[in-house]
């Protein structure tokens, strides 16, 4: 009897681990966090992501004629549960990845690659992955951290009339391979333009800073820079307000950038700037139709409340993008139901001209996207955003504007021929 | 009924001795092992070996690693993490400066690196100990991981301080890096598991073993009967370390492939192994698999069940699967305060005595 049971007991825990292998049309995982020292920042995307295909499913009918199914795994900003959900959603079909999380990306790279399933990783994960002669599968478009920080130099060159030299730049980043990922890029330019360079770890998860920013209140750096994610963010806003730091000279990543990371400070956080590659708000066409859509039919994915955040446009365009570059995959192909590799061809051939913008109702949104075969990197433009603390809204101060090529392209160049030395990959001919 | 040991005669000293002294045991055992070896490695695909197997065998191999320090010869330590990073990051500098060296040999020099660096930590063990040598341990954590984030030197200067590893082959098939088959990494796991916990098993069975026991029970009186307390623990220590680097190594080069020290080797790992060793059974080598099995298996197990079963929202679940863990961590705590391996053992017993428990 006992045994019986044990040997059920046995069988069914057999089957659970297992997981099933569902058929489906158009399957894309999202990789998302709900839960966390992430979370804050995790929500609203996966939110944005999840939203923007119901849509498409209640509308459209799908993409192309064919159904989305749409599965959700938590990871928890984890990379162990990251390779979990990886694991278990690609038996299903998976068309793409997006990860959300540096950490997850690397562990992806080389997988998704021997598995033939493109990896996006929007404006983070491995900057050279730019290079799509060495990295097939891996697209970063629109945007790369080394974009991000030569864009918010340039800002500062703007800033200061074109003259940054003897400057102070100190850069607060998060002790990971995510926040390391500008070092290089800053010390780079600073060789360039003569600033000086301070850096400031913040170990994960990002709650302790106070010595970090005992450091910038006695050295009083010209401007502060922010590799921030997750509740690092809010902390570090709140610190910067109590030392008094001008906020109009503390610049955040795009991932330093949402709504959450600033209401915490109340007004101490008014006039902080962060670099942004999308729009803000919710004035646009496309939010109708999720209303419409999702929200009004209590289809959405959390409460409703983050429509138009930062973060949630961020994630909806995401699945715009993702959604596009399957578009253009079928039409390549000729087929409804694409499967990964021909999802691949269409991320690699993807182009998004204003006209496109405007018909998904997006019109100015964010700037042009051509993808090419060695290119993976897209614009690399971006535009830098001001928190205004009485109206609670973010605002575009500046206009799309791209990073300093000479620079990036040779470090990108660099990077990954490095990588490819290492795991011995003949780069493709374009 | 069926565990018998009537008629089971020993007739020697070795007999008598050996590992699993009852016949049902050994058979069990014999079958779990040909089944292990000879017919998973044809049913394993990559969900089971990336998500399942593979780290179940490497977490095992680390709670085996404490298990002998704190369990055998009670030192707590909660370095365990910063141990596995220091076996990481030498199976790191071993494949990428000599790319001719055999995995084999990676892993085990490695393990031989970890050892050293155990030794060096486990010094303060001679004068302190309890709650304060596991402070002390703490600090080994700490500054491990800093040192491999700060030095650019152990992640080869990478910009992003991340450490991958390369392509490495055993006769000509990958067992490490993305494309290696899933029962090749899952062999290469299995073999350095069985035969390091035979050699547990035995270590802990034989003078050394006996020691740490002698140690872990009364050093004062232990070291009157002659048992030297320098040598003793050093020894766990460097032994515990030795396992953990294994599966540090194996951790990082066929488990995950990619790792940065902050994420993979944090506190939470060192936590992670101390409460697998206390729900498996302090001082059992059982203990330390199903201990392991029991903290890593559980949360994939109610995932799949609610987000896959039941198709609840993925917050929601992880949330619950925080509060049933714990949940059941406590219960089987009450009901059993020396871990799963005393409930296995108290099984058996009941086992033997059926159908006439008196």
């Amino acid at each position: 009897m006992k045994l019986r049971s044990l040997t059920a007991a046995a069988i069914a825990t057999t089957l659970a681990l297992g997981s099933g292998v569902v058929s489906a049309d158009l399957t894309f995982p999202s990789l998302s966090y709900r839960t966390g020292a992430y979370a804050p920042n995790g929500i609203p995307f996966a939110d944005g992501y999840a939203d923007y295909f119901t849509m498409l499913n209640e509308r459209d009918g799908g993409i192309g004629g064919a159904k989305i199914n749409f599965i959700e795994c938590e990871t928890g900003y984890n990379t162990e549960k990251g390779v979990e959900c990886y694991e278990s959603t690609k038996g299903e079909g998976a068309l793409l990845y997006q990860p959300l999380s540096t950490g997850i990306t690397y562990q992806l790279i080389p997988k998704a690659t021997a598995d033939g399933i493109p990896v996006h990783s929007m404006g983070y994960g491995r900057t050279s992955a730019a290079n799509g002669k060495v990295f097939s599968h891996i697209f970063n478009y629109p945007g790369n951290y080394w974009d991000a920080a030569s864009i918010i130099i340039k800002h500062i060159l703007d800033e200061e009339g074109g003259d940054i030299k003897d400057k102070n730049i100190a850069l607060v980043y998060h002790n990971s391979a995510y926040g390391k990922e500008p070092i290089r890029t800053l010390e780079e330019l600073a060789k360039k333009h003569g600033y000086k360079l301070t850096l400031l770890a913040v170990d994960h998860p990002g709650q302790e800073q106070k010595s970090q920013w005992l450091q910038i209140r006695r050295e009083r750096p010209d401007y502060v820079l922010m590799w921030g994610w997750g509740v690092m963010n809010q902390v570090a806003i709140q610190e910067a307000a109590n030392i008094r730091y001008p906020m109009d000279k503390f610049i955040g990543v795009w991932w330093s950038s949402s709504e959450n990371d600033v209401i915490p400070s109340g007004s101490g956080a008014n006039g902080y700037k962060a670099i942004n590659f999308h729009g803000v708000g919710d004035d646009f066409g496309v939010y109708d139709d999720l209303r419409k859509y999702v929200v009004d039919t209590g289809k959405a994915a959390g409460d409703g409340s983050n429509l138009g955040t930062v973060l949630y446009n961020r994630g909806m365009y995401a699945a715009v993008l993702a959604a596009e570059a399957a578009r253009t995959a079928q039409e390549i192909h000729g087929v409804a139901e694409i499967n990964a590799s021909q999802m691949r061809d269409g991320m690699e051939a993807l182009k998004i001209d204003q006209t496109r913008m405007a018909e998904l109702g997006l019109a100015d949104f964010g700037p042009e996207i051509n993808v090419t075969c060695e290119s993976h990197g897209g614009p690399g433009q971006a535009a830098i955003q001001q928190w205004d603390a009485e109206s609670k809204t973010w605002k575009l101060i500046t206009d799309f504007a791209g990073a300093d090529r000479d620079v990036i392209d040779a470090l990108i160049a660099e990077d990954s021929a490095a990588f490819a030395a290492e795991n011995s990959i003949t780069p493709r001919s374009c | 009924m069926f565990y018998r040991e009537s008629g089971d005669f020993k007739s020697n000293y070795a007999a008598d001795q050996q590992t699993f002294p009852i016949k049902f045991d050994r058979i069990g055992v014999a079958i779990f092992l040909v089944f292990a070896f000879f017919i998973v490695p044809f049913i394993i695909n990559d969900y089971w070996e990336k998500s399942i197997i593979v780290p179940v065998l490497v977490w095992s191999l680390a709670a085996l690693g404490l298990n002998i320090l704190t369990g055998y010869c009670g030192l707590v330590s909660l370095g365990t993490g910063g141990f596995m990073a220091v076996g990481a990051y030498a199976s790191y500098k071993l494949t990428t400066s000599f790319p001719e060296l055999n995995m084999f040999l990676v892993i085990l020099f490695s393990g031989g690196i970890t050892a050293l660096v155990g030794i060096l930590f486990g010094l303060p063990s001679l004068r302190i100990k309890g709650f304060y040598l596991a402070v002390a341990t703490l600090a080994a954590q700490f500054f491990l991981i800093w040192l491999f984030n700060k030095v650019p030197w152990f992640y080869n200067s990478s910009a992003s301080g991340m450490i991958t590893v390369p392509e490495r082959t055993i006769f000509g098939i990958a067992v490490t890096g993305s494309n290696s088959p899933p029962w090749a990494t899952y062999l290469f796991c299995l073999i350095f598991v069985v035969v390091f916990a035979v050699i547990a098993r035995n270590l802990t069975r034989g003078r050394l073993g006996r020691s740490w026991m002698a140690i872990r029970d009364m050093d004062i009186a232990a070291e009157i009967i002659g048992v030297a307390p320098l040598s003793a623990k050093l020894s766990a220590f460097a032994i515990s370390s030795f396992y953990i680097g294994l599966s540090g190594a194996l951790f990082f080069s066929v488990y995950l492939g990619a790792a940065e020290p902050t994420e993979a080797f944090g506190i939470d790992k060192s936590f992670l192994v101390l409460f697998m060793i206390i729900i498996g059974g302090l001082g059992s080598i059982f203990g330390s698999f199903i201990g392991a099995a029991f903290m890593f298996l559980l949360p994939v197990l109610f995932k799949n069940i609610m987000v896959g079963g039941f198709g609840w929202p993925t917050d929601m679940v992880q949330h619950l699967i925080f509060m049933l863990v714990g949940a059941l961590i406590m219960f089987f705590l009450i009901v059993e305060p020396h871990g799963l391996a005393q409930l296995w053992r108290v099984t058996k017993e009941k086992l033997r005595l059926w159908p006439f428990p008196h």
